[in-house]
């Protein structure tokens, strides 16, 4: 059994899709889904011991060897992203039969079970595979179920969200598309591995070259890297909440896990970084996206897009670590998609209970929220601590090792940009702890409560989380550590 | 009950901390809460003293916890400069926990309980600050006070204190967040270590510009210490209730920020390194500078507390100045300083809350004549002046003189002819008040008498240990020169 972990990952959730169908109670299918992504959970832990403990697993489906057959592989790297994109996904769900109750009509209750797993599942694949063509087709899974979870939202305007992200989505999995086929062109494999190993022979051709750009450019348009991102924000606006905080918390880690993957592995670290100059190119795009998204995120009115141009910011964070290339700096990413994933998790739920409770998340609704549901507010608070980077918090972590690895490399200015990047977020987060610790309650709102158990504990089960993390980091950092190194080592035609 | 002095080192953090729960419960019963308070602090107090005698008959104490970062430990060690902080702290806690009774009940503020707490959260932090065994665990404890102040900072809730809380935690997150952590994580590149060692951590190697890159970036980082030009959130700060005023920002937060400071010199630079590192210098004179516009700023005030806050901007730039003149006698007058300071303004915060309690009075110019109505508090208003002034038979005395002799020691004319200016100034804006109040007649009479019996008992009790410090000063001298003697627990 144990050995055939990798593919029951993918293979659960996504069987589990149509069985939901058919139950079609939606209280059913809620439980059902939920025992599932613990179940997704379950797995993706003992795979992560598994990996800690005896290095890389190779999974060959249906027996046939690689490059013929498809071949999983879980090195630590994978196991980091599969074990975020299924815890969050099982403590995001905690709350969802609620949430859901309110904000989508009963008889698509179901449907909305359904498209979850399908997308959680294509989320996992996508990580777990070791085949180009293989990640592009879950790639399409997550993604059409994607459009049509955003699509379910009660806003009208969650149609036109949808169908941004529909465009800019699909031109981006087609973008990814054509590069894998014109690798495969020049080297007749799809296996990353054997990929890997076949490139460098033809790489000073315009073919390979083009391959590189049209995946990397449809990466960054999955990853919303400013100024690829305005697809993201109306789309984490206004789908329902749960759906806002899962994918808020996974789906961009995935398209991070993608551009490391074909950078590091496929393409090799010295191909990626001389093919185009990428280094610098993402150093820019990433800080001016700190920069930018951070500044809009002050102008938001509503609290959700609020969020959603911070995690634009915070994909900036991420970039600039990658661009520094070197294993503090890859670090530091893999910290912060670890850590972002808690943060925003937390942040996103409490809007979903703010949402479930108001019915809106307008900043003017938060008013005297303080006093009247004290523990989704602390979340807030403590969540925005974590995205300032205060001590004692994940967000601290992963901005230590982003300036260390900065300092290291003697890029002092890029060091201080990061550091007052972060005050940014001290602004827009405290127009939020202001409205609602400062403000008198509107009219309408003096009666409301604090949310119901079953959004509090999934809650307060990611803020602890981010507290927990910041504490006793030795999981997080040894994972990444190791992760890390593995790339650089993995990554051929460099030393670290 | 016999608990090791490292036992006592931990539970003197953790205890205000558990306090927190005791205070929350008993939230409705404001006496069962106030009596939590204060046997927290009772104990407290009797935890640092006895981890005073400890290092006193030579042990050395320190515990480790855990660690946090690969290489960075959460880890506590006790020096004499953080056992006199934390001597001051503690002791001030108390004091100020009775003064704040009075106060907040005859105020009728709300939201006690939440004021309670967070007071005993900030005084948790003061004293990780002070037994910090490495510049990473100081680190985080600073971060702890400035976070755990905001609400005491904004406790009224109105649109002033909503602005007020702004520029506190702006100045004081921004400086920590961009300059102080550049500076820690520099220096752990630079380094290796984050260790507080006597004769700093260096090396002879170390290229001069880049340390004084780091310098500077401490320097400006520890917004706490209020070196211009990051000293507004303090006068920001001063919408705060007065206790929180009178203990956090005159004592506890401003001193945690110089200590800092001091620590920083002493401990991360040395006095040896620093005399080649060139930004030393310039900011010896921004301090100087720091310490006449304040005091003239102070002089232009006629709000009291507005006064006393631009007067607290000014001294803690005497404690950055004095350990820049780099020679150890005036490093123990900066020691001392923070020991003379803390008790001179706390007395003095403390008389301005209950002019304000008794009288509603806010400004220097309604003072006319008050002494008659409050002897006990204008009396204690005098003697927290002549200390700050620096004059017999007051602690401020022998902190400036220990600076003075220092400075001579090291020729360093400026400083010396910077403090003549500072301490005419002094003298300038405290003095008038002291004779409006004595020698004036009032405006318009009103009745009242002198504030709340645990108000004057409060600062009758911090006033006289002014003057008692003066002649008893052997045992915060000892602690002060022993900063610089590498003693056991150095290692």
């Amino acid at each position: 059994m144990l050995v055939h972990l990798p593919i029951l990952q993918v293979i659960v959730p996504l069987m589990a899709a149509p069985l939901c169908l058919l139950i079609g109670r939606a209280r059913l299918a809620w439980l059902f889904t939920l025992v599932v992504s613990a179940l997704a959970f379950l797995i993706s832990v003992l795979l992560l011991q598994q990996v800690m403990a005896s290095g890389t697993i190779i999974y060959e489906l249906g027996g046939w060897d690689a490059p013929w057959g498809i071949e999983y592989r879980i090195d630590e790297l994978n196991a980091l992203l599969l074990l975020i994109i299924s815890a969050i996904s099982t403590v995001v769900l905690m709350a969802a039969h609620t949430s859901i109750q309110q904000e989508i009509s009963a008889d698509r209750q179901t449907f909305f079970y359904v498209l979850y797993l399908l997308s959680l599942s294509g989320m996992l694949g996508i990580v777990a595979t070791a085949d180009a063509f293989n990640v592009f087709v879950f790639l399409e899974i997550s993604s059409l179920s994607a459009y049509a979870l955003i699509a379910l939202g009660k806003d009208r305007r969650a149609l036109w969200a949808s169908y941004q992200y529909l465009i800019m989505g699909t031109i981006g999995a087609t973008f990814i598309l054509i590069g894998i086929g014109l690798m495969y062109q020049m080297t007749g494999t799809l296996n990353m591995e054997d990929l890997a190993r076949r490139l460098p022979e033809v790489e000073n051709t315009r073919t390979v070259f083009t391959a590189f750009t049209f995946v990397i450019v449809g990466i960054c348009l999955k990853l919303a890297l400013f100024p690829l991102h305005l697809w993201l924000p109306n789309a984490y606006a206004y789908a329902p909440s749960i759906v806002t905080a899962f994918f808020a918390a996974t789906a961009t880690k995935v398209a991070i896990y993608l551009l490391i993957r074909f950078t590091f592995s496929v393409f090799g670290l010295s191909f990626s970084f001389t093919a185009i100059p990428l280094q610098i190119l993402f150093l820019t795009l990433g800080l001016a996206g700190i920069f930018v998204a951070s500044t809009s995120a002050i102008y938001q009115q509503n609290v959700k897009h609020l969020f959603a141009y911070s995690s634009i910011a915070q994909i900036g964070y991420m970039i600039v670590g990658f661009s520094i290339s070197s294993t503090t700096g890859l670090m530091a990413t893999l910290l912060h998609v670890f850590n972002h994933a808690l943060m925003k998790g937390a942040l996103f739920l409490a809007l979903a209970a703010v949402m479930y409770r108001i019915g809106s998340v307008q900043l003017n609704q938060f008013y005297g929220l303080g006093r009247q549901m004290p523990f989704t507010m602390a979340a807030i608070v403590i969540g925005g601590l974590s995205l300032i980077g205060v001590p004692l918090t994940v967000g601290f972590i992963s901005k230590w090792y982003l300036i260390l690895a900065a300092i290291e490399k003697g890029w002092w200015p890029v060091a201080v940009l990061i550091l007052l990047g972060s005050m940014l977020a001290v602004v827009y987060v405290w127009r939020v702890v202001e409205a609602a610790y400062f403000k008198p309650p509107l009219a309408a709102n003096e009666t409301i409560k604090e949310a119901p158990l079953t959004f509090l504990i999934p809650i307060w089960i990611l803020v602890i989380a981010n507290i927990y993390f910041g504490i006793d980091t030795r999981l997080s950092i040894d994972v990444a550590q190791a992760a890390s190194l593995g790339l650089f080592q993995g990554s051929h035609g460099v030393s670290p | 009950m016999s608990l090791s002095l490292e036992a006592m080192l931990q539970l003197s953090i953790i205890l205000p901390l558990m306090a927190t729960f005791g205070i929350a419960i008993t939230g409705s019963k404001p006496n069962l809460r106030e009596g939590v308070t204060i046997a927290t602090s009772l104990v407290l107090l009797y935890f640092v003293l006895k981890l005073y005698q400890g290092i006193q008959g030579g042990e050395s104490i320190s515990v480790q916890w855990w660690e946090l970062l690969p290489g960075l430990q959460v880890s506590f060690t006790i020096e004499p400069l953080g056992m006199l902080f934390a001597l001051i702290a503690s002791f001030l806690w108390l004091v100020t926990t009775i003064y704040s009774i009075g106060y907040m009940r005859s105020h009728h503020e709300k939201n006690q309980t939440r004021f309670y707490v967070c007071f005993a959260i900030a005084i948790s932090s003061v004293m990780g600050i002070a037994f910090a065994g490495n510049l990473f665990t100081l680190f985080i404890f600073y971060e702890v006070l400035t976070l755990s102040t905001y609400p005491l900072v904004t406790h009224a809730g109105t649109e002033e204190a909503k602005k007020g809380g702004r520029i506190y935690l702006g100045i004081l997150l921004t400086t920590s967040i961009v300059f102080f952590l550049l500076a820690i994580v520099s220096t752990w590149f630079v380094a290796g270590t984050l260790d507080f060692k006597q004769g700093g951590i260096f090396g002879a190697n170390v290229d001069l510009t880049v340390a004084g890159v780091i310098l500077a970036l401490f320097i400006f980082g520890i917004g706490k210490a209020a070196i211009m030009p990051f000293h507004r959130w303090l006068p920001a700060a001063m919408v705060a209730p007065t206790p929180v005023s009178a203990l956090l920002h005159a004592v506890a937060v401003v001193k945690a920020g110089v200590f800092t400071v001091v620590k920083v010199i002493v401990y991360i630079f040395g006095l040896d390194q620093l005399q080649n590192i060139a930004s030393s210098d310039w900011i010896l004179y921004l301090s100087g500078f720091t310490i006449l516009a304040g005091s003239i700023i102070a002089l232009r005030s006629d709000n009291l507390k507005r006064r006393l806050a631009y007067s607290t901007v000014s001294q803690l730039s005497y404690v950055i100045m004095a350990s820049l003149v780099l020679v150890p006698l005036s490093v123990t007058g900066a020691a001392l300083h923070i020991l003379a300071h803390a008790f001179g303004k706390i007395t003095l915060f403390f008389a301005a809350g209950s002019i304000y309690i008794a009288s509603h009075k806010t400004d220097v110019s309604q003072l006319n004549g008050i002494g008659r109505r409050m002897p006990w508090t204008m009396l204690a208003f005098a003697i927290g002046s002549l200390s700050i002034i620096g004059l017999p038979p007051t602690i401020g005395f022998i902190s400036k003189w220990y600076i003075v002799l220092g400075a001579m020691e090291a020729q360093q004319l400026f400083v010396i002819a910077v403090i003549i200016a500072s301490t005419l100034l002094n003298a300038a804006y405290f003095l008038p008040i002291i004779y409006a109040a004595f020698f004036k007649t009032e405006d318009q009479p009103v009745e009242h008498g002198e504030a709340p019996v645990l108000m004057v008992v409060a600062l009758t009790t911090t006033a006289t240990l002014t003057i008692l410090l003066f002649f008893y000063s052997e045992n915060a001298l000892e602690l002060a020169q022993q900063l610089l003697q590498g003693a056991s627990y150095a290692e």
